[in-house]
């Protein structure tokens, strides 16, 4: 049942109607000034960036696994059923570590505020909720952004890919990232031309290993010691108790003698 | 000779207050943007950098020295325990406080105790600090019951003590470790020289040197600024234990890049591979050479060298992990804004400042109390006598 997005940059004609559409959705400016710039940022969370006459999309990309849900420590990013990553505003408390450990460097901040908040794509959650397309695919005018059931986009990229393997890279970027995105895109350029990473391990099991031990070192460390200190002291114990026979048994031979 | 030098320093202190409340006015007036140098690509800066990561780490002594007198049940090593929890227990108020700057909505701080997420490494530090600053402050509280001459209480928390120090060493064991477990997360961001599977393990062994090595810089310090007398023999102890961990951590540290293979990043100069030399050369280069020779290890000044050497070094070592090697993948050099350093400098002063109130106010040195002691145990080889302490003291009064 997990939605996905399907972005295809050899369909893009590069209109940028998905940045203004998800401008709009986002009640963010949207500009001639603001459609120049090439990277995401607190008031621009998609982008369709350029490279000669090839196109490539920036959003979030809903990971299936997403790192910045997990590393939240009060868990204001949450991965929903649908395939949405979404934002609590009134959790976050802004430590920022979601932006330190995203491996697509996606959620921003908005630093000229006094009261900031993160802003990434959402997918469009509540759109997506009920049972809408996203923004930024209703606005494409070639179908290019494509929103779907996850399984079936898949379906649809690896066909797409089949029938034109000229046209192609033979890679749906999203399919494996991190363990699989909820957004897939197609390219007929390699993605790391767009500066795209490709990290094929999911990234929350890198801590959750060393923090599902935890239980672990607390009863192990506990007992360790505890059992030092009562070794420790009995031995302390039992020199005092030794030490007061003696003097003990000094005294009464001290007094045996008079 | 004594007056001119503190007026220069509290010249130095005020400057640098003022500096900081400007700084402070700045930052909930203006925003994070207009007061730091952070930006999208680099989030965490000088306040994570030093005043979080550090400040934890520079705190290290309390749980070290507490497990070393109550569980280890090393009583000689007592003299030196108050002054050692009270500059713990400052150094996590210290944090928290830095933490109010640093965070985006600082008025949520509490957050994570009621909104859990048990996968963040962050939430798990966030209950380890909050319930480690509990921990110390009820170890330092004796001291403060007993200026008040509250007996009950002593007696209350003479008779929970050894749950209390077995609870705090977990707590840091936990949160010394986690602080380097947040870099686990960013595999392909930090640099190969420091990002490693052990991140945990080498911040908590780190820990423990630095926790050995401020015990015998602040005991340095005391001696100098409040006319304390030096408890020389503890401190070699401490120095030949210091060595010990010092090598058991360049070994494993070592052991770890030769078989991630990143020991090749050192053949090319450079900005990492150079603060990484800097790093290994204070903290661990330099104080290992010093302290296995006898002569340097058993006098005050060589003792303090290389506590101080430990301290610098392994201050370069987290802020190698928190800005160095995450520069390279942000695109950017990282320097603070003067804010940012304004703040940081007066969180700084104010633990000193703070340090120094609590030492005139409060019975944190033996001497201070101990006349009846000393006497009584005028002929123990240590130079000052060890009978003063709270929890002697209470069952006796």
């Amino acid at each position: 049942m997990s939605k996905a997005i399907l972005y295809d940059a050899t369909v893009c004609i590069g209109c940028r109607l998905c940045e203004k559409a998800c401008a709009d959705r986002n009640s963010l400016p949207y500009d001639d000034n603001v459609a120049t710039e090439q990277v995401i940022s607190a008031h621009k969370l998609t982008v369709v960036m350029t490279n000669g006459d090839k196109f490539m999309r920036r959003l979030c990309m809903n990971c299936q696994d997403p790192t910045c849900a997990s590393v939240c420590p009060v868990g204001a990013l949450r991965k929903t059923e649908l395939g949405p990553v979404t934002y609590d505003e009134s959790r976050c408390i802004g430590c920022r570590y979601c932006m330190l450990a995203c491996p697509f460097g996606v959620p921003k901040y908005e630093w000229g505020k006094v009261l900031p908040r993160v802003r990434k794509c959402d997918m469009c959650a509540d759109r997506v909720a009920a049972g809408r397309p996203t923004a930024c695919a209703e606005a494409c005018p070639t179908g290019a952004t494509k929103f779907g059931d996850r399984d079936e986009l898949i379906r649809e990229a690896k066909d797409r890919i089949d029938k034109a393997p000229n046209q192609y890279i033979n890679h749906i970027y999203g399919l494996e990232e991190v363990g699989g995105t909820s957004v897939l895109e197609l390219s007929s350029v390699p993605f790391d031309l767009f500066g795209l990473h490709t990290p094929t391990e999911p990234l929350p099991m890198l801590t959750y290993r060393v923090l599902s031990r935890l239980p672990d070192i607390v009863s192990l460390g506990g007992v360790l010691l505890g059992g030092v200190w009562w070794i420790t002291h009995r031995r302390a114990e039992v020199a005092a108790a030794e030490a007061k026979e003696r003097q003990a048994k000094k005294d009464n031979d001290g007094n045996g003698k008079q | 000779m004594r007056l001119p030098k503190f007026t220069f320093w509290k010249t130095i202190m005020t400057v640098v207050l003022l500096a900081g409340a400007y700084a402070t006015v700045l930052r909930y007036t203006r925003g994070l943007g207009a007061s730091t140098n952070l930006s999208d690509r680099f989030p965490w800066g000088l306040w994570i950098g030093f005043d979080v990561m550090c400040g934890v780490m520079l705190a290290a002594g309390g749980f070290t020295l507490t497990a070393t007198v109550y569980i280890f049940n090393l009583e000689r090593f007592r003299p030196i325990i108050r002054p050692t929890v009270l500059t713990a227990f400052l150094g996590y108020v210290l944090v928290v406080v830095a933490l109010l700057f640093d965070l985006g909505r600082p008025y949520r701080i509490w957050h994570p105790l009621v909104m859990w997420n048990p996968h963040s490494v962050m939430f798990e530090v966030a209950w380890c600090v909050t319930l480690y600053t509990t921990v110390l402050a009820l170890e330092f509280a004796p001291i403060v019951f007993e200026r008040l001459n509250l007996e009950k209480a002593l007696r209350i928390q003479h008779a929970i003590v050894i749950p209390l120090v077995i609870l705090g060493v977990l707590l840091s064991t936990l949160h010394q470790s986690s602080l380097g477990s947040l870099y686990l997360i960013v595999p392909e961001k930090l640099h190969p020289l420091w990002y490693s599977p052990l991140l945990p393990v080498f911040f908590f062994i780190s820990a423990i040197c630095v926790g050995l090595a401020m015990t015998i810089f602040e005991s340095y310090m005391s001696s100098k600024a409040f006319g304390k007398q030096l408890e020389l023999p503890l401190l070699i102890s401490l120095g030949r234990v210091l060595v010990v961990a010092l090598a058991v951590y360049a070994v494993l540290r070592f052991e770890d890049l030769y078989h991630r293979g990143a020991l090749q990043y050192l053949r090319h100069p450079g900005y990492e591979t150079n603060l990484f030399l800097l790093e290994v050369a204070l903290g661990l280069l330099l104080p290992i050479a010093l302290l296995m020779n006898r002569r340097i290890r058993e006098s005050t000044g060589g003792l303090y060298l290389a506590s101080v050497l430990v301290l610098l070094g392994f201050i370069t070592n987290r802020l190698n992990v928190s800005i160095t090697g995450m520069e390279a993948s942000a695109g950017l050099h990282y320097f603070p804004k003067w804010t940012e350093i304004a703040i940081t400098a007066s969180i700084v002063a104010a633990g000193f400042a703070i340090f120094t109130l609590a030492v005139k106010y409060l019975p944190i040195f033996p001497e201070a109390k101990a006349p009846a002691a000393r006497t009584r145990q005028g002929n123990a080889s240590l130079p000052v006598a060890h009978g003063d302490f709270v929890f002697s003291q209470a069952g006796k009064a």
